[in-house]
């Protein structure tokens, strides 16, 4: 009854550090959605500067650690004078680390939708920004709900990161807590308790927004 | 006189090094129903997308209506929206009823509003017989009950000029007559329709003229009893044998 007693007496201590976690991973996840759109558009039009701009944001990113990237914002940024809180700028590192990978989730997304779509809104005489608001996205954005749920159940473990830049998320407290009570291995189950309840929530809400846009919409199998 | 509504003049078309249409020149006349046969890779679709823009010719001049048309300096949308076009595959946009279907050029592209635009649809729908299926989502319908929703939707638009490019060539055998009817229909309301098809039944009743396509070029043209009872040239003859 050890193990009960202890959940029950520390678990009150982290509910600050949940509310933290869910906020910087919801923050970084809707600008990871407005930063990866916008790329993805980037990368599939046909000016070259905007493809080669969207391409390198994506090498970048994908091509080193995140850890990395959440150090430079927070430690490095500061000596060119941006300084900004542990919270934002873990919010703005995820957020930008994230848009890099639901950009290739947006990207595929909307290639997935046949050329036949689009060639049946421009025969209509639709612009090629109407063929993208009105016939493309609606079907893209319902195919990437499955990858982008996906993405936010790794935005919601990485956001575990954004502790080494002291902001006091779910993993730093539970680190902060084992070493002032030399309880460190508990702390880290507890945390990791906490990251697993976390997880499945979302996805459970991934789930339920995934059914409903099933039924209410009736994705087409077919080729259209 | 009356100025034809397509008049092409040497069009020439590659795909890198393929040469897929060679030379083509023809017009088109108010009210007139041309239809063109020819094996597959003869170059009648990219032809028929020619005409609309979805396809870049290289070469040669494409008039629409008495203007040649430039598609660096026209603006292609405004030249669309009077040419409708039927797709073998419908592509009827899955997310939106078939009313939805029908009514989003006008709305979007011409600036209808709603209200009169869903009754014009609905007259459009009573037309191709499927004024029931306002409210269906695409997927729950028949390929030629699709085929048939598609034809309204490119109608909504007012078009002077349909294309038809192989409209039944996707379809089960018994629902080919429903879309060939709705065609007929539209051929003697004195639709200008330019068809790709390999409908021969449907080629002899309803065209005027018949263009026999080879290797991406017109190699024989003339009325439906010439071209079918007559072939003049051995490979229209071959074809014909072929396929009849």
């Amino acid at each position: 009854m050890a193990v009960l007693e202890f959940i029950k007496t520390y678990s009150p201590l982290f509910l600050p550090a949940i509310w933290i976690t869910i906020q910087i991973t919801v923050l970084s996840i809707l600008l990871g959605i407005v930063i990866g759109l916008v790329t993805a558009l980037a990368k599939l039009t046909r000016v070259k500067l905007l493809n080669r701009i969207a391409d390198l944001y994506i090498t970048v990113i994908r091509g080193t650690p995140l850890i990395v990237q959440l150090s430079f914002i927070y430690f490095a940024l500061p000596g060119i004078g941006i300084e900004l809180s542990a919270f934002v700028a873990g919010s703005i590192g995820l957020g930008i680390h994230n848009g890099a990978y639901i950009a290739e989730i947006f990207r595929g997304g909307i290639q997935s939708i046949s050329t036949g779509q689009t060639e049946a809104a421009r025969s209509l005489g639709m612009t090629q920004s109407q063929t993208m608001r009105r016939i493309i996205l609606p079907q893209a954005l319902r195919r990437v709900i499955p990858p982008l749920g996906n993405q936010f159940i790794i935005a919601l473990k990485d956001s575990s990161l954004a502790g080494l830049i002291t902001v006091n998320e779910i993993y730093m407290t539970s680190r902060r807590l084992g070493a002032s009570t030399y309880q460190q291995m508990e702390f880290y189950m507890l945390a990791g308790a906490f990251y697993l309840i976390l997880v499945t929530l979302f996805s459970v809400v991934v789930q339920k927004i995934e059914k409903t846009l099933e039924t209410s919409k009736r994705q087409s199998s077919e080729i259209l | 006189m009356s100025q034809p509504i397509v008049k092409l003049k040497n069009l020439n078309k590659w795909f890198g090094d393929l040469h897929v249409l060679r030379d083509i020149s023809l017009e088109v006349d108010p009210s007139e129903v041309v239809v063109f046969i020819g094996a597959s890779g003869s170059g009648k679709s990219t032809l028929l997308r020619c005409i609309n823009f979805l396809e870049e010719a290289q070469k040669g001049e494409i008039w629409i209506n008495g203007k040649e048309i430039n598609p660096y300096r026209e603006n292609l949308n405004k030249v669309r929206k009077k040419i409708g076009m039927v797709f073998q595959h419908f592509n009827l946009f899955p997310h939106m009823t078939v009313m939805q279907n029908v009514i989003e050029g006008p709305v979007q592209v011409t600036g209808t509003p709603r209200k009169t635009a869903r009754e014009e649809g609905m007259e459009l729908l009573e037309q191709v017989g499927l004024e029931d299926k306002a409210d269906e989502y695409p997927e729950m319908l028949s390929g030629g009950q699709k085929q048939r929703v598609a034809i309204a939707r490119a109608l909504a638009m007012k078009p002077e000029l349909m294309l038809f490019d192989e409209p039944t060539s996707a379809l089960d055998p018994e629902l080919v007559g429903e879309v060939l009817n709705v065609m007929k229909d539209l051929a003697k309301k004195g639709m200008t329709m330019a068809v790709v098809t390999h409908e021969m039944g449907f080629a002899r009743e309803v065209a005027e003229r018949v263009f026999y396509m080879d290797e991406g070029k017109i190699i024989e043209t003339g009325t439906p009893g010439a071209i079918f009872d007559s072939p003049q040239h051995p490979r229209t003859k071959q074809f014909l044998s072929q396929i009849l």
